[in-house]
């Protein structure tokens, strides 16, 4: 913006108090926000960047990335990796059918609202209550593990632990499902109720309706949620070390044992866990927006 | 406000998303057996959302007598000393990251549109950063000189805050630009500075009274997001709400029940805050929570 023309904003209108003919300062309303971001995000950040090509003499190497390819760091990102694509899959799938049957299935209004509530809390109880909470129901001596041996079902007898992968796998569950129904729901509030007639009036069948119409326009919007909550899963701690005490082997247990020095003592292997995690996750960032845009062509 | 789903689809607009109550007329002309079928998952999906939290009833009532569970954490000093500690950090939290945000969507939307991307680009940085790898960065950095905020306990405190202003961003940011998009805020500041009010005042008395819906719900779901919040306030050791019920453990598993379901119930009476501040608009939801 330059300093002796009237500014302009968005709209092409003055702006307020225009025209001082002065150098231009009006970059200083954002200088608190770039300070505190620059402190305790990017900064921090960097310094997990800049300390992973770093050994511990302080020269440059590329030996902590070479970490990476040992098989503890390498099935902690397959683990990591499993979880959280079983989660996003299971919880987008079985999270849409849930938000479809509220909003489009026949279902009372009432359940609409109750539901979405419920989802906003369910998305946000998790970490260490959700954890316990699922040991205290199916746990070796939860409620529900206590009345299936009453009835003759020996769930751990039988190879299943909540502190395992599957049992992560249901807890993550739980906080999937809510936040799949949240996202979700505004897409299917998109479905035009004439897109529906229209190609009922061509004589098409309803499977040939979802197949030829709707699941086309709710795709992206579907694979943009999944992608969501992959992320949510990947970037998730407290629950899994609540759970199995640490000693799961996925991603952000390893950094965190390495943070505490427990397990590995090799720092910049750390660093390198944390940026391979990072670049994951931005990768669904970029995979997310851009299917979102593409949801936005059918869906406003 | 049913209808238009619009506006939550820029780039990560997602992360917050809309829940309009009325019904919408989508597709779907339910015969009897499909009905059967929606009732089926709806009633599926409810029994796995219930069951944790009767199982955590069940276990805390074990403890004999009744409901002994919940008059002993009413006698634990450190049950108090540990949610006072997440409250006053989640209200510090609060007013830091308002303080923050408010001025810099007023900025950008006002006078600084060209920063729009930067801006937004850093707010949704906490979705590539998680609070694993953000609070191991905040420790790698300021554990030495010449920022040595771990070394005391209100230093760690204030890079906890730190850490949570940057978790609230996403959201945050998001509320109150949308809550400045439904005002002109170019007529009210001009209008408010004609009248010889500076900027500061015009964000004080103007702005931010416009935005109480937006904010208030911003704070209840920071509210909820700090007190549950386990992986930042642990590694940096801090006596937090979260590390005290993980601490509980096997030592008094029956109290442990309670205060799982204490901590369920907070987050519930955050959640029923915004559901009615935000009754026929939007309830938000984050992706950058304490999970």
């Amino acid at each position: 913006m330059t300093g002796t023309a009237m500014p302009l904003n968005a709209q092409g209108a003055p702006m307020a108090r225009p025209g001082r003919r002065r150098f231009n300062l009006t970059f200083l309303g954002l200088v608190p926000f770039a300070i505190f971001s620059t402190l305790f995000l990017l900064i921090p950040t960097s310094y997990l960047i800049v300390g992973s090509f770093l050994d511990s003499q302080g020269s440059v190497t590329l030996q902590n990335y070479a970490g990476l390819t040992d098989p503890v760091p390498i099935n902690a990102y397959v683990t990591s990796i499993e979880i959280s694509f079983v989660t996003a899959l299971a919880g987008g799938v079985f999270g849409f059918l849930m938000a479809y049957t509220v909003i489009s299935g026949g279902l009372p209004g009432p359940f609409r609202s109750g539901l979405m509530t419920f989802s906003g809390v369910a998305s946000n109880f998790a970490g260490v209550p959700l954890a316990l909470a699922f040991v205290f129901t199916i746990g070796r001596t939860g409620l529900l593990t206590t009345f299936l041996a009453g009835i003759g079902i020996y769930p751990y007898e039988n190879g299943f632990s909540l502190y395992s992968k599957l049992g992560l796998e249901i807890v993550y569950f739980y906080f999937q499902l809510p936040l799949m129904i949240l996202i979700i729901a505004p897409a299917i509030d998109g479905l035009k109720k004439e897109w529906r007639e229209a190609s009922e009036n061509m004589g098409a069948s309803s499977a040939q309706f979802w197949r030829y119409v709707a699941l086309p326009v709710l795709m992206p919007s579907l694979l943009g949620s999944m992608i969501l909550l992959f992320g949510n899963a990947f970037g998730a701690q407290a629950t899994a070390y609540q759970l199995t005490g640490g000693f799961i082997n996925i991603v952000p247990i390893l950094i965190g044992n390495q943070l505490t020095g427990d397990v590995l003592h090799n720092v910049g292997l750390g660093y390198a866990l944390a940026m391979g995690m990072v670049a994951i996750l931005g990768v669904t960032l970029v995979a997310y927006s851009f299917l979102q845009r593409r949801s936005e062509r059918w869906l406003r | 406000m049913s209808g238009s789903p619009g506006g939550v689809n820029r780039l990560g607009q997602g992360i917050e998303a809309m829940q309009s109550p009325t019904t919408a007329s989508a597709p779907g002309r339910p015969r009897s057996f499909a009905r059967l079928i929606w009732w089926f998952v709806f009633i599926a999906g409810v029994v796995y959302f219930i069951l944790p939290l009767l199982g955590t009833f069940v276990f805390s009532m074990r403890a004999i007598p009744t409901f002994s569970a919940y008059t002993d954490i009413m006698g634990d000093p450190l049950f108090f000393s540990s949610l006072a500690y997440s409250f006053t950090v989640g209200i510090i939290t609060i007013i830091v990251s308002i303080a923050l945000m408010v001025p810099t969507a007023f900025w950008v939307r006002l006078r600084m549109p060209r920063a729009r991307p930067i801006v937004e680009f850093i707010t949704l940085l906490p979705f590539v950063v998680p609070p694993i790898v953000l609070v191991f960065g905040l420790i790698s950095t300021y554990s030495h000189p010449p920022l040595p905020f771990t070394y005391t306990d209100i230093g760690s405190s204030a890079l906890l805050v730190a850490g949570y202003v940057i978790l609230s961003f996403p959201y945050m940011y998001r509320a109150v630009d949308t809550g400045l998009r439904s005002m002109d805020i170019q007529a009210l500041t001009e209008a408010s500075q004609s009248l010889g009010a500076g900027w500061l005042r015009t964000l004080a008395t103007i702005i931010l009274p416009n935005l109480r819906v937006a904010l208030l719900s911003g704070a209840f779901l920071t509210l909820a997001i700090v007190v549950g919040e386990f992986t930042m306030a642990n590694f940096l050791a801090r006596p937090a709400f979260a590390p005290y019920l993980s601490n509980l453990s096997s030592s008094a598993p029956y109290q442990q029940a309670a205060v799982a379901l204490v901590s369920f119930g907070l987050t519930w009476i955050a959640m029923g805050f915004i559901a009615i501040l935000g009754r026929g608009s939007r309830t938000r939801v984050t992706v950058t929570g304490a999970r």
